[in-house]
């Protein structure tokens, strides 16, 4: 058997199993988005029509389309900032030499991202109880009056937003961890006997020593939060007043509830666009950074 | 270490925030084994006043949750063992075999990580209704048969493997399945280890995908019937804590007997999976 030949057996299945279930699909879904592909077609392929860029347009002018495009951005501008800050945060408290059971702290924190995110969106629902939650009961005692997390349409998003930022920051802490400790021990070194501030030091030795990782954890982090659904699907159902309606839910609405298939398509594909976009974006504006 | 004002601070920090991240948790344990009704009090009890197990029963008699249970155990068994295996399988072509177009195709499938997953689903349902999976075990495994983010992280660590090495065993006149099973499997252990938890942990916590293709109740992974009884039980928190529990328990203890194995798969693709 030829090196050549037996190569191509190796990566067979792999690629085989990709192209079938991964790149048609992703083929299929642009397809799918120019159609009107719905209960009917998926019985019988006949009743399927070309319709153009028909689902783009009708679904721009969608207000609930707006509206889940709005709500799945206020989710990730609020959400992400926050989870990157806890994260370093963490990671310069895990990472301090003051600090003692560092492995265990690194541990304590890192436990909720391998939780399954349906049963501690089901456990913070319960937290967030306007009644009985532990939050609120918390927030009474330093004085604050209960707010009805899941009833009220201004706390509802913020309430996943802190689930989640919960449920993340141990992840980009490790990612951080890990590059804190590449930074050379002696450029701190240096600093303190220049006479540098501790926030001195933190400026100007690591956040350019954590630079491009920071970029990445940014761009991964917002990718992820774009793709917000579990948490609304169990927590609220998209409600109160469609106030944590997200793109991703919408879409799981209008494919599975409605069987618009190709509406839903072109939802994805609007959503996944949006994404490459901002994550260009992002690369660009570190890429500035990086050089000034 | 002395006791001075910075390490008590950065301590005590350390300590609350410890407290507030375990407590969501540690709360979820707590309330499972508390009598229906007991938790919608206040103020909220902390601990349970005669600790019960007759949620766990309900769930596992009412419920059945040990069917979800196993469900979830099958569906990330598998996925696990057959990517791991594909995905190996092209890790370590990509690594050391010479072939043609080799490092197009693997530039194209790293491409391939900027769509997220969620743009197939909806194709992806069409296509696993067609082949008649839809609630079936292999329906849901379809999309975790082999992964980009797998074939990558073994790439990786297969690049360190010696090329004279692999040349002394096919002078000896050894086959390359055999090099690959008798001589790289070995090498390759802990990536392997790493991917597995990797894999097993996505599989058992995803949630859309299964939602979107199991349709007959009996098929239910635990995050899927968790969902729909937290919907159909909104009042019940106690029981609702336990299904938590019984979906979370089995991961988090994965994770904490092999989390050095999980960690460094995190820092080797600062991808998820």
């Amino acid at each position: 058997m030829s090196l050549e030949r037996a190569a191509w057996l190796f990566i067979a299945p792999a690629l085989l199993a990709l192209g079938l279930f991964f790149f048609l699909p992703v083929a299929g879904a642009f397809i799918m988005s120019l159609t009107d592909f719905d209960l009917y077609a998926l019985s019988d392929r006949a009743n399927l029509r070309f319709v153009g860029l028909r689902n783009y347009y009708t679904l721009l002018q969608d207000p609930l389309f707006w509206k889940a495009l709005g709500n799945t951005f206020y989710f990730v501008v609020l959400g992400a900032p926050l989870s990157i800050g806890l994260s370093l945060v963490a990671a310069l408290l895990v990472n301090s030499k003051l600090a003692r059971f560092r492995a265990l702290f690194r541990t304590i924190f890192f436990a909720p991202v391998v939780t399954t995110l349906v049963a501690v969106a089901v456990v913070w629902r319960y937290i967030f109880h306007a009644r009985y939650g532990f939050l609120n009961f918390a927030l009474a005692q330093i004085g604050v009056e209960p707010i009805d997390w899941m009833g009220d349409p201004r706390w509802a998003m913020p309430a996943i937003v802190i689930l989640a930022v919960w449920k993340n920051f141990g992840y980009n802490m490790i990612i951080l961890l890990a590059a804190l400790q590449n930074i050379p021990e002696e450029l701190y070194e240096a600093a303190r006997i220049d006479g540098a501030s501790a926030w001195q030091t933190f400026r100007h030795i690591t956040v350019p020593g954590l630079g491009p990782v920071l970029l990445l954890v940014s761009i991964l982090t917002m990718v992820g939060y774009f793709q917000l659904f579990a948490e609304p699907y169990v927590m609220t159902e998209g409600g109160p007043l469609q106030s944590t309606l997200s793109v991703l839910y919408f879409m799981y609405e209008e494919g599975f509830k409605w069987w618009s298939l190709g509406r839903a398509s072109a939802v994805a594909f609007l959503l996944f666009i949006l994404m490459f976009i901002v994550t260009l974006l992002q690369l660009r504006i570190g890429r500035r950074e990086a050089r000034a | 270490m002395k006791r001075t004002p910075a390490v008590v601070a950065v301590n005590a920090i350390l300590l609350f925030a410890a407290v507030v991240t375990v407590f969501p948790l540690f709360w979820m344990l707590s309330v499972s084994f508390m009598p229906s009704g007991a938790a919608s009090t206040y103020p909220p009890p902390l601990l349970p006043d005669a600790p019960t197990l007759e949620n766990y029963r309900e769930l596992f008699a009412g419920q059945a949750a040990g069917r979800y249970l196993f469900n979830s155990a099958v569906v990330a068994t598998l996925a696990t063992i057959i990517s791991l295996t594909f995905n190996t399988m092209a890790g370590y072509a990509f690594a050391k075999l010479r072939f043609r177009g080799r490092d197009r195709i693997f530039q194209a499938l790293l491409g391939a990580l900027v769509i997220p997953a969620q743009v197939t689903l909806i194709p992806l349902f069409a296509l696993v209704k067609e082949l008649g999976l839809v609630s079936t075990y292999a329906g849901v495994l379809v999309p975790s048969l082999a992964t980009v983010f797998g074939i990558f992280l073994i790439r990786q660590y297969a690049l360190s493997l010696p090329d004279e090495l692999l040349e002394a065993a096919r002078i000896d006149g050894a086959s390359e399945r055999r090099i690959f099973w008798w001589l790289v499997i070995p090498l390759l252990r802990p990536i392997l280890v790493t991917l597995a938890i990797l894999t097993f942990l996505a599989t058992w916590n995803d949630f859309m995908w299964p939602l979107i293709v199991l349709t007959s109740q009996e098929m239910y992974t635990l995050p899927v019937a968790l969902a729909g009884l937290s919907r159909e039980h909104v009042q019940e928190n106690e029981m609702m804590m336990a299904g938590a529990v019984i979906t979370v328990a089995p991961v988090l203890i994965l994770f904490l007997g092999l989390q050095r194995y999980y960690i460094a798969g995190i820092l080797a693709g600062g991808v998820k999976g």
